[in-house]
């Protein structure tokens, strides 16, 4: 085993950090012993030593960021190899200046990453901004509101020693201890309806889904018992809740786990629903989630998570409730949320290289819908494409091309069209999940399609 | 015919014996039966009838066409809410299924707001919006009224967990039925409220029926006492018919759960003298088992024999309270036949609490 490869430890990453080595050149090495910590876009992680031999070259010092999955990090002597007899191999057969392509395909959403703008919504921030990943966004919302009020706490599995299956409550056992910060054994069902019965009894609870996929155990709780409860006791017992956690698909991870469930949840009365793309959005929207008296559902997007955007220093809150328009424009409206809007800003470049001017709306809030926003864009465009991470029937789309023919039909220029995921359950190999997911070159298809060019 | 004999078995009194071995873990008390004073003998008494006739008068109101939907009474179960709610105090939170009138009346909640409620009324509890499954009454402790079979019991569990949450020394206090019991999620929660020790109390009101399914063709283990031992939960089986037995296994109960040790799980042996719902025709089970139970076991019949053969009243001190609670559910009943419906308005409203 002369070369160490840079493993991919989770589903989503393609790179990571080499934060520390704990071995040097020339140390003996036994199976299993910790050679390098490497962190990951969810975690530390420890990189053992599959077989013995002693370590040979370290090809990536510690610290170094942004090493690609697939990168030879060392080369180790196996066990009765002269390492002098060794020495000049490493360099014939890894060249550290050409690592290999990583082996873990792209994230289909990738490519928008790290440059995307900052929801515009509220205007330019005029405070002071800080490049923030949606993950700590996220979590500072939760901290700043847990500083602020003893009522806030957060239970799901993993969130408080394991810091957050996806690392998005990292550090905040440390700061609030146990009481308020909650692991559940795996019992979906059962911390959902002591979540809601807590709000009931006047808490506020931030329960955290490992991914909403695995919230169908518990969606009954979040329908029957939070959403409903307000209406059926003539307003005199509240529910204010914020369930939360990564919706949608991410990626190779199959059918059971790649769903999007915002048109279910958008669909029941009672129930707030945001859905964020920016850091920025993603902080206001959670911390106004959090104050809201009403049961929320806050739908996150893991390969958001890793994703970085300028976002307002200071107590900053984002109204429920109301859309964004990200990008101006003055051609066709692309109606989009979460991990969609990435995918829009991306077709909108290649629109505007062939004169078409994409106006972009972030929805932000699924529920209530703001049709303001979003008719005020159609009178000015004529034209719209509703962009959905999801499958097409009975969606959000489905929803928003009601309201532009029930309320903007006098606006329209041309049929609006919808673009989604393919109408079947996501597959698993490569190929076929990217034929499933929609992607920039769809919403240039159709955008194009409405401009009749 | 119905397989099993639930008259007998509903006749026994709490079973302290136990075939299985004794786990190594402490175990509450067994529970004395509750020797009530005059006054507390004929309260018990005052509630008791007093869910009785209301139930009597909605059962009557719903052939009538004045309540719709579905309405469960719960006639010939009252010693278990009268036993239970006499050892809580007010700062406790109780939570129920959708039989759940009689609880409400034990909260506290006054008779018109109940009987309005049923009837569909602006003046009901829940404005007219929640019906029979649906009511609530922050006010008095009481948290529902669900519809979801065993969903209170999760939602009960997270009561507890903000009594312990905010150190306030109160308990939660959450009845399901047999039926409830073999819902996952209550073994969830037994599971949850153990390991963090919440200040909960398990009811199993066992009325042998779930809808028509008799517990022994539901249930693998019928002594439902024992469903909490996996999680060691400790039960205790009690005779859901005898007021008093109730109040004493109460105690125990809240006892040990007020003292930190976490929750406890009660096996109510009751019985349900009417349908499921009032669309139930009953075939499950025979009229000579019903009636047999009702000559035996009536948990009003017992207390007023206590009463009188104890010297604490006489039959004119009962006939009087048997008159005043004629007028409250006289006066219940007229109220919620006449007040007026919702104004139309009250459609869009209580939707959410916040305007966004």
């Amino acid at each position: 085993m002369p070369e160490i490869k840079l493993p991919a430890m989770s589903p989503t990453m393609e790179e990571g950090t080499l934060a520390k080595w704990l071995v040097k050149e020339g140390d003996a090495i036994k199976a299993g012993d910790v050679l390098a910590e490497i962190e990951t876009d969810k975690a530390t992680m420890e990189l053992e030593a599959d077989e013995p031999g002693t370590m040979g070259k370290i090809m990536v010092p510690a610290g170094s960021e942004g090493v690609k999955v697939g990168t030879v990090i060392a080369v180790i002597f196996g066990d009765g190899e002269s390492q002098a007899a060794r020495t000049p191999a490493p360099s014939q057969t890894t060249p550290p200046a050409a690592p290999p392509a990583p082996k873990a395909p792209p994230s289909p959403h990738a490519g928008e990453g790290d440059s995307a703008p900052a929801g515009r919504g509220e205007g330019a921030p005029q405070s002071a901004t800080k490049r923030t990943t949606v993950r700590e966004a996220l979590r500072d919302a939760m901290a700043e509101e847990m500083r602020t009020t003893d009522e806030v706490f957060v239970m799901g599995e993993e969130v408080a020693e394991y810091q957050g299956a996806y690392k998005v409550t990292q550090g905040l056992l440390e700061e609030f201890g146990p009481r308020r910060v909650i692991d559940t054994p795996i019992t979906e069902h059962g911390f959902a309806g002591i979540g809601a019965g807590a709000a009931m009894g006047g808490l506020r609870p931030v329960i955290e889904f490992m991914t909403f996929n695995f919230a169908l155990q518990a969606i009954d709780h979040i329908i029957n018992s939070a959403a409903k409860t307000n209406y059926m006791s003539g307003g005199q017992m509240r529910c204010p809740i914020v369930f939360r956690g990564p919706n949608g698909a991410a990626a190779r991870v199959g059918a059971q786990h790649s769903h999007n469930f915002a048109p279910w949840y958008a669909s029941v009365p009672g129930l707030i629903v945001i859905a964020p793309y920016s850091a920025a959005d993603a902080k206001g929207l959670l911390k106004a989630a959090i104050r809201c008296p009403d049961p929320v559902v806050f739908l996150e997007n893991e390969l958001l998570y890793g994703q970085s955007f300028d976002v307002p220093e200071g107590d900053h809150v984002v109204p429920i409730g109301k859309a964004s328009v990200v990008r101006a424009g003055k051609h066709v409206t692309l109606v989009s949320y979460s991990i969609g809007v990435g995918v829009c800003l991306a077709a909108a470049e290649t629109l505007a290289a062939e004169g078409i001017e994409a106006e972009i709306i972030d929805l932000r809030t699924l529920r209530p819908l703001d049709t303001a926003t979003v008719l005020a864009s159609l009178k000015k465009t004529n034209r719209m494409v509703v962009v959905e991470e999801g499958f097409p029937v009975c969606s959000i789309a489905s929803e928003i091309i009601t309201v532009a023919m029930e309320q903007g039909f006098d606006d329209l220029d041309a049929p609006v069209l919808r673009v989604t995921n393919v109408d079947v359950p996501m597959p698993y190999a490569a190929n076929l999940e990217k034929l499933a997911l929609m992607k920039p070159d769809d919403v240039v298809r159709a955008a194009k399609k409405v401009c009749y060019k | 015919m119905a397989r099993s004999a639930p008259s007998k078995a509903a006749a026994k009194t709490a079973t302290p014996s136990n075939p299985f071995p004794v786990p190594n873990w402490q175990r509450p008390d067994e529970p004395q039966r509750y020797r009530a004073s005059a006054s507390e003998l004929l309260d018990f008494y005052r509630q008791m009838v007093l869910i009785r006739r209301f139930e009597e008068r909605a059962g009557q109101l719903y052939g009538m066409g004045m309540i719709g939907g579905f309405c469960h009474l719960y006639i010939g179960q009252e010693a278990v809410v009268v036993g239970l709610q006499s050892a809580l105090k007010s700062t406790d939170s109780v939570i129920t299924g959708y039989r759940d009138h009689g609880h409400m009346l034990v909260a506290g909640i006054p008779a018109n707001a109940v009987m309005a409620e049923l009837t569909g009324r602006a003046a009901g509890i829940s404005k007219g919006k929640g019906g029979s499954m649906h009511m609530f009454s922050v006010e008095h402790g009481f948290y529902g009224g669900h519809g979801i079979v065993g969903a209170q019991v999760s939602l009960g569990t997270g009561l507890a967990f903000g009594h312990k949450y905010r150190g306030d020394g109160g308990l939660a206090m959450a009845y399901f039925g047999d039926g409830a019991s073999n819902q996952g999620q209550v073994y969830e929660s037994f599971n949850m409220a153990e390991l963090w020790k919440l200040p909960i109390i398990f009811v199993i009101e066992n009325n042998q029926y779930a809808m028509g399914t008799s517990v022994n063709r539901a249930s693998s283990e019928d002594l439902l006492y024992r469903r909490g031992e996996s999680f060691r939960v400790p039960g205790l089986q009690v005779d859901g018919m005898d007021v008093q037995a109730v109040r004493g296994a109460a105690q125990v109960a809240v006892d040990w759960v007020r003292s930190g040790k976490g929750p406890m799980l009660l096996e109510l042996k009751t019985y349900r003298y009417r349908g499921h719902s009032m669309s139930d025709p009953a075939k499950y089970r025979s009229r000579e088992e019903v009636q047999a139970m009702r000559e035996k076991s009536d948990p009003i019949e017992q207390v007023k024999r206590e009463i009188i053969e104890g010297g604490h009243a006489d039959e004119a001190a009962l006939k009087k309270i048997d008159r005043e609670v004629r007028e409250i559910v006289d006066a219940a009943a007229d109220f919620a036949e006449t007040a007026p419906e919702p104004d139309a308005a009250e459609l869009y409203t209580d939707v959410l609490v916040g305007t966004y």
